[in-house]
């Protein structure tokens, strides 16, 4: 079959009929837009950011060469610093609870049952608003007076004062997490659910016939054959964490007292509070190097 | 039945907020005519953010079904390497080139532009949307478009009369992820768009919380929150099975 087919195009291919000349041009033709798009908008910008990087670049005015100072300067950068240490933490304490979290889902609504689509569409739906929507969702509900969660708290007799959801740096780690959990279980949990359909129902059959129990079929056979999608999921999970930003500027604002700065926010602030393109461009290299980096590391070991 | 149970008090916990949302937003219903008012006039904002997503939805649906069409059914010079440079765009973290682009797109003249805008949207969503369609394509029968060539069509007129509708299903699959991208997105816009009267939505409704020396109004937040939020939760009901096929393609794994 795979034979009969390569001959035949190697046959097309020898006597090209007189319709498909110039196919090559024709081929370029399709592809032309897409290879403008990605040249202008993906290619030129990586070598612009480096570029940029070799520069002191502000953001008016005209820019002079003066590398390294843009590199040596990153490590006098506390605030750099400290959020490197807090981006870790954080990303390491978001995957494990969503890789949780989303597992956890995907195995209670993996069988088609009657209604279970209903419960895949509700544990999904906050990953189609927005992340700003989101954050702003729970700007609003964590808020002491204008939110519900202060006041159901209260009747529960479960505390007495305001909580302060985003007023001290743990509980505004553990509040943005919650944020997190919420809008991406969803997402993670169909990524688990593509993995989970496509262990083929036999496998199951014929552990259960050999009188495996619950548990051993989870460890033995569900998470063994699950691993690519889980190592996929885990990928997705810890380089969005550590490129976090969105949450951050609209949820917390990097309070109280920048201790939930992230490691992007140091960038933005440096492009468009301090006006130091190139610094942040410097920043963006090392970021892009070291994530680059990973996700290769990542592929390799975990696939 | 203990399976229910448990699925139910979750199905609570992920919808209590959006439903909350809605009901806070209704609560006042000067809280949406406050919002219409805010800074440019809510109208402004809600319309660049359909311009933008216009301009994206059609952008990326062009490129990638003609590129798409093109990595699947002809051959030429730097073909492997355009596809694999295309998906290495899923390599890079989007964050870390938003900063060169927005002085890129000034040399273009694009700077604080939703052209620009969109164009970017359409780079980032160009390596799932290529995917997409070549996949799509390479599924066709070769006989679909070889009795157009034989009838005496060119490709082209193959593709756009023939071709086009038997992919109709990866087309909505790539128009949805394209527009929820584009319409949700916060930190593109908010980098490469400087002035108040061009701001879309996400930017100018999170701009209700910042910079305010007066108490924020929380009632007209979640008005702001219900006009971003309801287009894409109708879209996503409508269309999930399009969405889930996006899933189960295989492009989100690069």
């Amino acid at each position: 079959m795979t034979l009969t087919t390569a001959r035949t195009r190697r046959a097309a291919r020898a006597t090209p009929p007189a319709r498909w000349r110039g196919r090559k041009l024709q081929g370029w033709l399709y592809a032309a837009p897409t290879a403008v798009i990605v040249g202008v908008l993906f290619v030129a910008p990586l070598v612009l950011v480096v570029w940029m990087s070799l520069n002191r670049w502000p953001l008016l005015g005209q820019a002079t060469f003066n590398a390294p100072a843009n590199y040596l300067k990153i490590a006098d950068n506390p605030l750099f610093v400290d959020a490197v240490l807090f981006t870790l933490k954080y990303t390491a304490i978001t995957t494990v609870l969503l890789s949780a979290v989303a597992l956890g889902l995907a195995l209670l609504v993996q069988e088609r049952r009657p209604g279970i689509a209903f419960f895949r569409t509700a544990f999904f739906l906050p990953g189609a608003v927005g992340f700003a929507a989101a954050g702003l969702l729970f700007y609003g509900m964590l808020n002491n007076d204008f939110g519900p969660i202060d006041p159901m708290l209260r009747a529960l007799g479960v505390t007495s004062e305001p909580v302060k959801w985003i007023g001290t740096p743990n509980m505004a780690l553990f509040s943005t997490i919650a944020l997190v959990l919420w809008r991406f279980a969803g997402f993670n949990m169909l990524i688990l659910l593509t993995g989970l359909q496509a262990i083929p129902t036999e496998v199951y059959e014929a552990a259960r016939s050999d009188g495996a129990n619950r548990l051993q079929i989870f460890t033995k056979i569900t998470l063994p054959l699950l691993r690519p999608t889980l190592a996929l999921m885990l990928i997705l999970s810890v380089t969005g964490s550590l490129l976090a930003f969105d949450q951050f500027f609209v949820f917390t604002n990097g309070g109280p007292d920048n201790s939930t700065v992230s490691m992007v926010m140091v960038v933005y602030r440096d492009a468009f509070f301090r006006f130091d393109l190139g610094g942040a461009a410097a920043l963006s290299v090392v970021l892009l190097v070291a994530l680059v980096g990973l996700n290769t590391l990542m592929m390799r070991r975990l696939r | 039945m203990s399976r229910y149970l448990t699925l139910s008090a979750l199905a609570v916990l992920f919808l209590f907020p959006l439903v909350w949302s809605g009901w806070a937003s209704l609560e006042e219903p000067s809280n949406y005519l406050e919002m219409a008012r805010f800074g440019e006039g809510v109208g402004t904002y809600a319309t660049n953010s359909v311009l933008v997503s216009a301009m994206t939805v059609a952008g990326t649906l062009a490129v990638s079904a003609l590129g798409g069409y093109g990595f699947a059914r002809f051959d030429f010079p730097g073909k492997n390497l355009l596809f694999l440079v295309t998906l290495a765009i899923l390599m890079v973290p989007y964050a870390t080139i938003l900063i060169p682009l927005y002085v890129l797109l000034g040399y273009l003249g694009l700077q604080n532009s939703l052209v620009g805008l969109s164009l970017v949207f359409v780079m980032f969503q160009l390596p799932f949307a290529l995917f997409m369609m070549r996949n799509a394509f390479e599924a066709l029968p070769r006989e679909l478009e070889e009795a157009a060539l034989v009838d005496g069509c060119g490709t082209f007129r193959a593709f756009s009369k023939i071709l086009l509708r038997a992919v109709r299903p990866a087309l909505v699959t790539v128009g949805l992820f394209a527009f929820l991208a584009s319409w949700n997105d916060f930190f593109a816009p908010l980098i490469l768009l400087n002035d108040g009267s061009s701001f879309t939505l996400p930017v100018a409704v999170v701009s209700m919380t910042q910079h305010t020396f007066g108490a924020i109004d929380y009632g007209m937040l979640q008005a702001g929150v219900m006009v971003m939020a309801i287009p894409c939760l109708i879209l996503f009901i409508v269309l999930q099975r399009h969405y889930v096929r996006g899933f189960m393609s295989g492009a989100l794994r690069g």
